[in-house]
C-alpha cells in the first residue's frame, strides 16, 4: 500500500529544480558543492605550481588566465585571487554547504524519522541561495580588475580600498555580495535543521537515543545561527565603508599619494567581527565530518560508539567553547595583551573534548571487527588527520608560542590538517557511506581504495612538511620566496609538496570519474548495504515523497545496538522492540 | 632531492600499480563470487594491513623530514625573550610528537588487529566511566602546566614599561617597503600622522609634524640598526593598510594597523655578525650559497648575469597580505655593538636637516 497524500502531480521541474523534497535538496547540494570543490582545488594546484616552480613560465597559465600571466609567468595580483577564492570556496562553499547542507538535508529527516524538513519551502529557498550565491562568487572570476585578493579573511583597508590593490575593485563587491547571500541562505538552512530536530523527531526517539551524527549537525547548526549573522554585519558595514563613505574599519589613511577622509575606524573592530563568525565556521566545518565519522566507525566497527555521552557533551563543549576564543586568531593584531591571555586559556581549554573525541573514536575501533568499506578508510583517516593537525593547536594556541609562527606555513599545515583534510575526509566517507541511499546504488570499492590511499599518503606528504618551512620563518600569501636569499633552501620542499599536490589532485578524478560513473552504471543497490541500525536504512531504496510507505517507523532502542550479546544478528536496527527479557542501555 | 622525488614517485605508482592489479584480479576470477562493492574478508584484510604499513610510512615521514630539513629551522634565537619562547616551544613539540607517536600506533594497529573476519565477532562496549575520567584528566592537568607556562611568558613580553634605559624606535609600514624612525638626542618621539606625508615636497617620509619641537631631531632611515643588550621598544604605525612586522630571528612579531599605534618590545642579544658566525648559520649560508652557484651555473650558460653570493643578515618581512608586492616587503635589521650603533646614528640626517 502506497500512501499518497504527500505525491503531487510532478513535473521537470518541481521534481529536480525546484524540488522542495529534502533528498533532492541533499543531491543538488552535493553536487554544487563537488563542481565549487573542482574549482577550489583546481586553483590550488595552480598556485602550488607557482610556488614550486616560481621563475619558469608554464604555457597553459597564459592560455586561461590571458593578461594575468603575460608569457606564461603568473602576476602576484592573480597569486593572491587564487589563494583567496580557493579559501574562500573551500571552507564556505564546499566544506559548509557541500558537507552540512548535503548530510544535514539528507540525514536529519531519515534518521530521525520524518517525512521531510519542517519547511520544504526554506529548505528550497536556501538551495537556491547557495546556488546564487555561488554563481556570484564565479561571476567575480571574471571581472575586469579581478577577483577578491585579499586573503579569505578579507581584512581592511586592504579590502575596502580599491586604490590598495585591483582585486578590491568590482571583484571584491561581488565577493561581500556573494557572503551576504550565502549567509541568508545558511540561515535558513540552519533554522530549519533545528526545528526540524526538536520538532520533528519520530514516537520513541528522545534526544538521547538521537544518532551522533544528527546531534552533530544540530549543534552545528545552533552555532552557525548564533554566528553567521555576526558575518554578514561585518560584510555589511565593510560594504558601508567601500560604497558610502563611512569609517566602521578605516581611519587616518594615506595612499597612492592622497590622504583619505576616513576617521575614527578600526580594522581590529573588523578582524573580532569577523572571526567571530571565523572561528566557529570552523567547528562549523568540522562536527558535521565528525558525526558522520562516529556514524562509519560505529558501523563499520559492528560495534556501539563508544562514551556516547561523553560524545555528546563534547560536542556540546566545542560548541559553546568554539564561540568564545576568536581572539587567537588576533593575538598579535595589537589587542590588549590581556585579552591574549584569556583567549589563550579558552581555546586550550578546547583540547580537552576534542581529546575526548579522539581517544573515544580509538576506543571504538579496540576489539571491534572492523569491515574497511572505503567509508570506514576516510574515517580512521580523518581520526589520524585530527590528530596530527590537531596537536599543533597547542603551539599555536598558546599567545607566547603564536608571535613566532603566526600567518607562518605552520598555520597553514595546522589548519589543513585539522579541518581542511578532516572534513574533507568527512565529506569523502559520507558520500561513499550514503550514495546507496542517496542514488540506489553502489560506488566502485576497489576504485574508493585507489582513492583513499593515495589521497592519505599525499595529505601528509603535502601539508607535514609544511611545519618545517613554517618553523623556518615563511610567511604564508608570498607570491615566491626568491625574494629572500635567506629562503633559498627551501625551495626543494616546496617542489616535493607541490608534487604531491599534483598527485593529490588526479587521485581527486578517480573519485569524480567513480561517483559519476557509478550514478549511472554502479550496481543496484539492496536496502540496508552496510548493515546499519539507523533509520534511513528502513526506507525503501528508491525515493519516494514522505519516505517511507505507510507508517512512519517508531523508535525503541538507541543507534549502536551492535554485536549486542544474545542476539544473532551483529545489529538490531532502532526500530526493532525490545526482545523480551533484553534490557535498554541507560543513556 | 632528485632521488627523494623518484623514491616518492616509485612508492605513489608500486601503489597504483599493485591496486590495479587487485581491480584486474578480482574482475577477472571473482566476479561471481562477490560483486556487491561491500569490503569482504580479503578487502579486510589487504586495508587493514594497509593501514598498519601507512603508519610506518607516517613514522619514517616524520624522521626523514627531520633529517632532511630540520636544518632549516630558524637558528637560535637572537634575543632575550625569544630564547624562553624556544624552550617552550620545543617543550610543546616534544609533547606534541610524543602523543603523536603513541596515538597513531595505537589508532592504526587497532585498525589492523582487529580488521574484519567473518568468524570474528566484535566486543560490546558502550561506556567505561573511568577510563574516560582518566583521558579528561589527563590532558586536562597536561594543557593547565602548559597554560600557566604560555601566560607566565606571554605576560612578561608584552608588559612594556617605559624606561630611560630603552631606546625607542618606531617602525613604519607602507606598501610596500618599511622605515624606521628614531628619537634623536631628546629621547622623545615627535607627533606625526599621515596628514603630514605632503609636506615638504614628499620629503616627509613618514609624516613628521614639523610645529612638534620634539619632531625635529628624528632620523629617519631605511635600514634597522639596534644595539646589542638593550632594550628596544618598538612603535609600529601603517599608512595604508595593514602590515604585520615580523623578525623571525627575534621571535617578534606585531601587526601593523593604521589609525592606531601597536608597540613590541624585545632585547637583541647576538649582533649580526655573532649570528654569521654560529655554526647553524654558517652551515645554512653555505648550503644556501650551494644552491646559488648551482643556480648560477645554468644562469650563466644562457648568458645571463650569475647570482651574488648571500651573506646573512637579519630581516624584517611583512607578513600580513598587503597586496601585490607583499612577498618582496623587507627590510635589513644590523645589531651591532653599543658604540658601533653610537657611531652609525651620529651619521645619520635629522628631520630639520632632511627639511632644510
Amino acid at each position: 500500500m502506497v500512501e499518497n497524500h504527500t505525491h503531487h502531480k510532478e513535473t521537470f521541474i518541481t521534481k529536480y529544480i525546484f524540488s522542495q523534497d529534502h533528498k533532492m535538496i541533499s543531491k543538488q547540494y552535493l553536487i554544487t558543492g563537488l563542481l565549487m570543490g573542482i574549482v577550489g582545488i583546481g586553483m590550488s594546484l595552480v598556485f602550488r605550481m607557482q610556488l614550486a616552480w616560481p621563475e619558469k613560465p608554464f604555457g597553459f597559465f597564459e592560455s586561461f588566465l590571458g593578461k594575468w600571466a603575460p608569457d606564461g609567468v603568473m602576476d602576484p595580483n592573480v597569486y593572491l585571487a587564487l589563494i583567496t577564492i580557493h579559501g574562500t570556496i573551500m571552507v564556505f562553499f564546499v566544506l559548509t554547504a557541500g558537507l552540512s547542507g548535503t548530510f544535514s538535508n539528507l540525514l536529519i529527516p531519515l534518521q530521525i524519522g520524518a517525512r521531510d524538513m519542517a519547511s520544504g519551502f526554506l529548505n528550497m529557498l536556501s538551495y537556491w541561495l547557495f546556488f546564487l550565491s555561488s554563481v556570484v562568487m564565479i561571476a567575480s572570476l571574471f571581472v575586469e580588475s579581478g577577483p577578491a585578493a585579499a586573503g579569505w579573511t578579507v581584512y581592511p583597508p586592504l579590502s575596502a580600498l580599491p586604490q590598495a590593490q585591483p582585486g578590491s575593485g568590482l571583484g571584491m563587491t561581488l565577493w561581500l555580495v556573494s557572503m551576504a547571500i550565502f549567509v541568508a541562505s545558511s540561515l535558513l538552512a540552519s533554522l530549519n535543521y533545528i526545528v526540524t530536530v526538536i520538532n520533528l523527531r519520530t514516537k520513541g526517539m528522545s534526544m538521547t537515543r538521537l544518532p551522533l551524527t544528527i546531534w552533530a549537525f544540530f549543534v552545528t547548526a545552533i552555532i552557525g545561527v548564533i554566528s553567521f549573522p555576526v558575518l554578514l554585519s561585518a560584510a555589511l558595514l565593510l560594504i558601508m565603508d567601500r560604497s558610502f563613505g563611512t569609517s566602521f574599519f578605516l581611519s587616518d589613511i594615506f595612499i597612492q599619494g592622497e590622504v583619505l577622509h576616513y576617521q575614527g575606524g578600526s580594522p581590529v573592530l573588523y578582524e573580532h567581527l569577523f572571526w567571530f563568525l571565523g572561528h566557529p565556521e570552523v567547528y562549523i566545518v568540522l562536527l558535521p565530518a565528525l558525526g558522520i565519522t562516529s556514524e562509519v566507525l560505529a558501523t563499520n566497527s559492528r560495534k556501539p560508539i563508544f562514551g556516547y555521552r561523553a560524545m555528546v557533551a563534547s560536542i556540546l563543549a566545542i560548541a559553546f567553547l568554539s564561540t568564545i576564543v576568536w581572539g587567537h586568531h588576533m593575538f598579535i593584531s595589537g589587542m590588549n595583551p590581556f585579552l591574549g591571555s584569556v583567549f589563550t586559556f579558552t581555546t586550550l581549554l578546547i583540547a580537552i573534548p576534542s581529546a575526548v573525541k579522539a581517544f573515544n573514536y580509538i576506543t571504538t575501533l579496540w576489539k571491534g571487527n572492523l569491515q574497511m568499506n572505503t567509508a570506514m578508510l576516510f574515517s580512521i583517516g580523518l581520526v589520524s588527520t585530527f590528530i596530527t593537525g590537531g596537536l599543533t593547536g597547542l603551539i599555536l594556541g598558546d599567545s607566547a608560542l603564536d608571535i613566532n609562527v603566526h600567518d607562518t606555513y605552520f598555520v597553514v599545515a595546522h589548519f589543513h590538517l585539522v579541518m581542511g583534510i578532516s572534513a574533507l575526509y568527512g565529506l569523502f566517507a559520507g558520500v561513499y557511506h550514503w550514495f546507496p541511499k542517496m542514488f540506489g546504488r553502489m560506488m566502485n570499492k576497489n576504485l574508493g581504495y585507489i582513492h583513499f590511499w593515495i589521497t592519505a599518503v599525499c595529505a601528509y606528504g603535502i601539508f607535514f612538511p609544511m611545519h618545517f618551512t613554517g618553523m623556518a620563518g615563511l610567511p604564508r600569501r608570498y607570491y615566491s620566496n626568491t625574494a629572500f636569499p635567506y629562503f633559498d633552501d627551501l625551495a626543494d620542499i616546496n617542489i616535493v609538496i607541490t608534487i604531491f599536490a599534483l598527485t593529490a589532485g588526479a587521485a581527486q578524478i578517480v573519485f569524480l570519474y567513480n561517483f559519476i560513473n557509478s550514478i549511472f552504471y554502479g550496481k543496484k543497490a539492496v536496502q540496508n548495504p552496510w548493515k546499519s541500525n539507523t533509520l534511513e536504512w528502513t526506507a525503501p531504496v528508491k525515493h519516494i515523497h514522505g519516505n517511507w510507505i505507510g507508517e512512519i517507523p517508531t523508535v525503541h532502542r538507541w543507534a549502536y545496538d551492535y554485536s549486542k550479546p544474545g542476539h544473532k544478528d551483529d545489529f538490531i536496527p532502532q526500530n526493532i522492540p525490545l526482545f523480551k527479557g533484553e534490557e535498554e542501555l541507560q543513556h | 632531492m632528485n632521488t627523494l622525488l623518484i623514491f616518492v614517485v616509485l612508492i605513489l605508482v608500486a601503489i597504483a600499480v599493485w591496486q590495479l592489479t587487485k581491480i584486474f584480479e578480482l574482475s577477472q576470477f571473482n566476479i561471481k563470487k562477490d560483486d556487491s562493492q561491500i569490503a569482504n574478508d580479503k578487502d579486510n584484510d589487504y586495508n587493514g594491513k594497509l593501514m598498519f604499513a601507512f603508519l610506518g610510512f607516517i613514522y619514517l615521514f616524520t624522521i626523514f623530514s627531520f633529517w632532511e630539513w630540520g636544518e632549516v629551522l630558524l637558528p637560535r634565537s637572537a634575543s632575550e625573550h625569544g630564547v624562553e619562547i624556544d624552550t617552550l616551544m620545543w617543550v610543546s613539540m616534544a609533547l606534541i610528537l610524543f602523543v603523536q607517536t603513541i596515538t597513531q600506533a595505537v589508532l592504526h594497529y587497532f585498525s589492523y588487529r582487529y580488521r574484519g573476519k567473518k568468524t570474528q565477532i566484535a566486543f560490546f562496549l558502550t561506556d567505561n566511566d573511568r577510563l574516560e575520567f582518566i583521558w579528561t584528566i589527563i590532558p586536562a592537568i597536561v594543557l593547565a602546566v602548559l597554560i600557566f607556562a604560555g601566560l607566565f611568558q606571554w605576560t612578561s613580553i608584552t608588559n612594556i614599561e617605559n624606561n630611560d634605559e630603552a631606546l625607542v624606535v618606531e617602525v613604519y609600514a607602507q606598501q610596500f617597503n618599511w622605515k624606521a624612525r628614531y628619537a634623536g638626542a631628546d629621547g622623545v618621539l615627535g607627533d606625526a600622522n599621515v596628514r603630514f606625508l605632503q609636506d615638504f615636497d614628499g620629503l616627509n617620509l613618514v609624516g613628521i609634524d614639523s610645529s612638534d619641537p620634539n619632531g625635529l631631531d628624528d632620523i629617519v632611515v631605511q635600514e634597522l640598526h639596534l644595539p646589542k643588550g638593550r632594550e628596544v621598544i618598538f612603535i609600529f604605525r601603517s599608512q595604508d593598510v595593514l602590515h604585520s612586522a615580523f623578525m623571525p630571528h627575534f621571535r617578534a612579531q606585531m601587526n601593523c594597523v593604521p589609525g592606531m599605534i601597536t608597540e613590541f618590545a624585545f632585547t637583541p642579544n647576538l649582533t649580526t655578525e655573532e649570528m654569521r658566525q654560529t655554526p647553524e648559520m654558517t652551515a645554512k649560508v653555505n648550503k644556501i650559497n650551494k644552491i646559488r652557484f648551482d643556480k648560477s651555473q645554468k644562469l650563466i650558460a644562457n648568458g645571463e648575469q650569475a647570482l651574488d653570493p648571500y651573506q646573512f643578515d637579519y630581516l624584517l618581512l611583512c607578513n600580513k597580505v598587503c597586496g601585490a608586492s607583499h612577498y618582496n616587503m623587507q627590510m635589513k635589521i644590523i645589531v651591532e655593538e653599543e658604540k658601533d650603533f653610537n657611531k652609525w646614528i651620529s651619521e645619520q640626517k635629522t628631520f630639520a636637516q632632511t627639511i632644510q
